[in-house]
């Protein structure tokens, strides 16, 4: 038989890739006496990156102006700016209003009572979702102060309160700006896209020494983190826009004003509010990080007793931190949901009903706190606290499993982690570098081969190599675990229906835990080291992989497992050879997902003591020097970015394959 | 009359009075259109300018839209319909070409002349309603007015006269996605005359409805048009709709104007065999109006009678109650001609 061309492409193609592996292998084995550079990199074309980063905020700091005014005193007005309206809502939630300064203050008027906020919570769950989701609501907030977390938790609202209307706002702004203007939306591309990867740890000593240690500077780095999605979704949305609304809004002839604010902002109101969802969700993971740099509330409780090691205490407040988290996140996607029904009746009574109770419960409770002081302050003999019991459970676990545990902790660390380490320990740069060119070429063309092999090779001249090397053996070893356990719970998932209903309750309530909180069991169990973290990246980073799994599989044209059927195909052979193949480009998206989860929780897991970059940051953190902690944090943004990359070439190449997408 | 009118003819039109010209109008999608086209000149043909990478919706269209007519442009999908009526109200820049309203270059205005042009004069519908998500039917209706800074009181008095005109009284304070397909077309109808336009635009209003309700929708807007008397630029991509409602119709094809006359010019006399592909089921008698089929008055006076206007299939009933001529008047009442049995009798078996 003749072959066909493409036959014959295919076989060069192989040819080429079996050619650079051996290439690559030789370099490994034998290439070590005769190229120590490859292995090394010279020290002498190192880039100082760190150094250059450290005098550059020195010089901002000290030097840098804007003729009128300093940089420094830029940064001291955006803090005193921000600091207003966090006063405000913290008088408002957690201190009361004072008059007067120190000891000599004096109360005005007392915060928000319990009652008060948890009714209004109740109100507005009532409001956008009905009697059960006010429940919902109600439960969380009286979750939050029966278990004797309440201040704490009023002083992280106040934050999130701040920073969610700004970071909405700002990536509303930042989004217009990128729709309107082609060059703003490729020069912020570009900003965004390291934003959205660098660990947040790696911007803080910036922060911290640009606006001081405190909230305000807590809500600095809250924005930073949570403004780039909203920023995307808006110009996403905004040029999703029917073609047909823009061209109605400029026959009837709209400013570009009236167009913005009157036609295209109200019409893409669905993703907008998904991007509220999201500034929400990510100012709440910011919750224990920002702790760090001076917020105080739940975070710092947790970060206080991860560092004590009081496990009861830290996993009382992190489920604290959890119930805000789930009562906001239904609280917000309720309010998406919710359409403007015309107002029915006449009338201000008629038309605000949920306003006017708002009010009426606010003043009322106001004036029963003043009456019966337990209606204003929870009093602390009703408190609960099941500290001590969790201190207990991890105590008997210890005490009756601990040697299991360690033998299974040992087991996984000397048969495959330790070895997957030294292994890619020991691969030479330039080596690793050219590999990722050649497939980078073979994806996606000689761009994206200058892309992944200059971002590595910057890795390697900033001298982050070895420690990369150890990020990317914990992500990879996690991300192989949560693909392995995702991806067959995802099948089963897409094929009963029965099956999908827990699991997806499950990986929906996953996923609005803030990552902090997967850390703390997996400490109480293994204590510290490598195999906790990965135990603790897996449980954050498997939610995409089971996710995206059954997304590729329910999306399936049942037509074409139909004629599966109809030929004859087992049930298992309809799964290998029909479904599994033409979802296989959303599995793929959703092992990039999975990479990125893991990234963004390995750098979190450098509290409990990897060797990796995420721990070079946090050491920089610690020692307030931020050369140190951005070159780390670009480096951890950098092997985000090639994976990304190169997994989206191959799930393109997929799609073109599989002849869902021209090639 | 089958052929394109000539350029003297263009401007004799202009002349009497016609509302809206175009002039040798082009529009190329794609990078470096002007320069391309200007360096083709006249070998700019649809092979060439695809081969430059330029997609050519709108080739050399030239024609006028006068006062009070309903003028359908008639195309298959793709033929650049929906690029030319926006070239006309300037929503797509031209890249060659004129337009003229009242004859005043449109391409000339500023973007504030445009914004006073197209809030006070001009109005359009479009095919998927384009309607606001979030504004009830009064609030959609109102939008122009509300851009234009009109008082509240004032700008839903005149949205609710709309929503009556338009047979959606009661409906007011529903959102677009509580009704129909019809009935929002039909907000969206309201929408476009609040404004009271001179020139008005519906861009294939009725396509995306069910067949009975497009209907329906025709007999509506034959009504409104009766009342209203606007000057109509119509689009549409099917043919029976074009002969229902056109006053004169043109066909387009790949960007160009095949033919354009009246229904019955196009019917009875089609200048390619595109065209005449889309006239071989139209039943004539449907076309031809009674002063095409008419003879001078002579004889007898008959006693019923027939408006010049009519077409053949509607005067056809009057003859069943056994009159051998129908009196022919014009639209003040005067006889301008006899319509003959025997004439209706050979149109309608002619097919
Ligand atoms: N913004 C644009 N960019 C590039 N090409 C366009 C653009 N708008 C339209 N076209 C092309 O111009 C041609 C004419 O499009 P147009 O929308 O005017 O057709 P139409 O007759 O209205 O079709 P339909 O009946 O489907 O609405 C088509 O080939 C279309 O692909
Ligand atoms: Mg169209």
């Amino acid at each position: 038989m003749r072959r066909r061309p493409t036959d014959e492409r295919d076989l060069s193609g192989w040819a080429g890739w079996a050619l650079t592996l051996a290439l690559f292998v030789g370099l490994w084995l034998y290439g070590g006496q005769l190229f120590p550079w490859a292995f090394d990199y010279p020290r002498s074309i190192s880039i100082p990156a760190a150094r250059w980063i450290t005098s550059f905020t020195k010089w901002l700091l000290n030097e840098a102006t804007f003729g009128l005014f300093t940089f420094a005193e830029l940064t001291r007005f955006i803090a005193a700016v921000l600091d207003v309206p966090y006063r405000f809502v913290l008088s408002l939630l957690s201190t009361g209003f004072q008059s007067g300064e120190g000891s000599q203050a004096v109360q005005i008027l007392p915060p928000l009572s319990w009652v008060a906020v948890i009714g209004t919570g109740a109100i507005l769950g009532g409001y956008a979702g009905g009697a059960r989701l006010a429940a919902l609501v109600a439960g969380c907030l009286t979750f939050v102060l029966v278990f004797g977390q309440w201040q704490s938790a009023m002083v992280t609202l106040a934050s999130i309160l701040v920073a969610v209307p700004l970071g909405v706002a700002g990536g509303l702004l930042l989004g217009i700006l990128a729709f309107r203007h082609s060059w703003f939306e490729r020069a912020i591309r570009p900003v965004l896209d390291l934003m959205q990867t660098i660990p947040v740890f790696a911007y803080l000593v910036p922060i911290l020494i640009l606006f001081g240690f405190g909230p305000t500077a807590a809500v600095v780095a809250t924005l930073i983190y949570a403004m780039p999605p909203m920023t995307r979704i808006t110009e996403l949305a905004l040029r999703r826009v029917p073609a047909e609304l823009t061209d109605l809004g400029r026959m009837v002839g709209c400013t570009r004003r009236q167009m913005m604010w009157r036609v295209l902002v109200p019409a893409s109101k669905d993703p907008l509010m998904v991007g509220v969802n999201q500034v929400i969700m990510l100012s709440l993971n910011m919750v224990i990080i920002a702790s760090m740099i001076g917020a105080g509330g739940l975070g710092f409780d947790v970060l206080a007793a991860l560092r004590r090691l009081d496990f009861g205490a830290g996993l009382e407040a992190g489920l604290a931190i959890v119930a805000l988290a789930v009562a906001l996140d239904r609280l917000s996607q309720a309010f998406a949901r919710l359409r403007n029904e015309p107002a029915r009746g006449n009338g201000p009574v008629a038309r605000h009903p949920y306003l006017l109770s708002g009010v009426a419960l606010i003043l009322a409770a106001g004036l029963a706190g003043l009456a019966v002081p337990a209606l204003q302050t929870w009093p602390d003999a009703f408190e609960l606290s099941t500290g001590a019991f969790w201190s207990n459970v991890v105590q008997w676990i210890n005490v009756n499993f601990f040697d299991t545990i360690e033998a299974v902790k040992n087991a996984v660390l000397l048969n495959l982690l330790v070895p997957f380490k030294r292994f890619l320990g020991g691969l030479p740069w330039a080596g690793v570098t050219a590999l990722l060119a050649y497939v980078g070429w073979r994806l996606g063309g000689w761009r994206l081969a200058v892309l992944v092999a200059s971002l590595a090779g910057l890795i390697a001249a900033t001298g982050q190599w070895e420690k990369a090397a150890i990020t990317v053996y914990l992500c990879g070893i996690s991300t192989v675990f949560a693909m392995l356990i995702g991806v067959p719970i995802g099948i089963l998932a897409s094929e009963r229906e029965g099956v999908w209903a827990p699991v997806r309750i499950i990986i929906d309530t996953l996923q609005t835990l803030p990552s902090f909180v997967y850390l703390m069991p997996a400490v109480m169990l293994f204590r510290v080291g490598d195999f906790t973290a990965m135990i603790a990246v897996v449980a954050y980073a498997v939610v995409p992989a089971v996710r995206y799994t059954v997304l590729g599989l329910k999306g399936v044209d049942p037509r074409l497992t139909e004629a599966g059927r109809a030929m004859g195909c087992t049930p298992g052979q309809i799964l290998w050879r029909i479904k599994l193949r033409l979802a296989l480009p959303e599995i793929l998206l959703g092992l990039n997902q999975t990479v990125m989860f893991a990234l963004s929780m390995l750098v979190i897991t450098a509290l409990v003591g990897t060797r990796d970059l995420g721990q070079e940051v946090y050491i920089a953190l610690t020692k307030a020097d931020p050369g140190r902690g951005l070159v780390a944090g670009l480096a951890v943004a950098f092997i985000a970015i090639i994976t990304d990359r190169l997994i989206s070439a191959s799930a393109r190449a997929a799609r073109a394959r599989l002849g869902l997408e021209a090639a | 009359m089958t052929e394109l009118p000539a350029p003297d003819a263009i401007s004799a039109n202009a002349a009497e009075g016609a509302k809206l010209v175009c002039r040798n109008l082009w529009k190329l999608f794609g990078p470096r259109a002007r320069e391309t086209l200007a360096a083709l000149g006249d070998a700019a043909t649809p092979e060439r300018l695809a081969a430059s990478g330029l997609v050519p919706a709108v080739r050399d269209v030239t024609l006028s839209v006068r006062e009070g007519e309903i003028f359908v442009i008639m195309g298959l999908s793709g033929s650049g319909k929906s690029t030319l009526v926006r070239l006309m109200s300037r929503l797509v820049e031209p890249t060659a070409g004129e337009v003229l309203f009242h004859n005043r270059d449109l391409l000339s205005a500023s973007d504030a002349e445009m914004i006073e042009i197209r809030r006070h004069k001009m109005g359009m519908v479009f095919q998927h309603f384009a309607l606001l998500p979030h504004l009830t039917v009064l609030d959609n209706v109102a939008f122009p007015l509300d851009v234009q800074g009109v008082p509240r009181a004032e700008r839903e008095a005149r949205a609710r006269k709309m929503i009556a005109l338009v047979g959606l009284g009661g409906r007011e304070s529903s959102l677009p996605r509580q009704l129909s397909g019809g009935q929002q077309q039909r907000v969206g109808i309201a929408r476009s005359l609040a404004v009271e336009p001179e020139l008005w635009f519906l861009d294939e209003p009725f396509s995306a409805l069910d067949p009975l309700i497009r209907r329906e929708m025709q007999d509506e807007f034959i009504r409104l048009q009766s009342v209203l008397k606007k000057t109509i630029v119509f689009i549409t991509h099917d043919f029976d709709e074009a002969i229902r409602l056109a006053d004169r119709i043109a066909i387009m094809k790949d960007g160009a104007i095949v033919q354009q006359g009246t229904p019955e010019e196009i019917v009875l006399q089609p200048a390619t065999d595109y065209v005449r592909e889309f006239t071989r089921a139209v039943p004539r008698a449907k076309v031809v109006r009674v002063a095409t089929a008419m003879r001078k008055a002579s004889g007898a006076e008959p006693a019923g009678t027939i408006s010049a206007r009519a077409t053949i299939a509607e005067a056809a009933p009057k003859f069943l109650e056994g009159a051998t001529a129908l009196r022919v008047t014009d639209d003040d009442g005067r006889t301008v001609g006899h319509l003959i049995r025997e004439d209706v009798v050979a149109l309608m078996l002619g097919g």
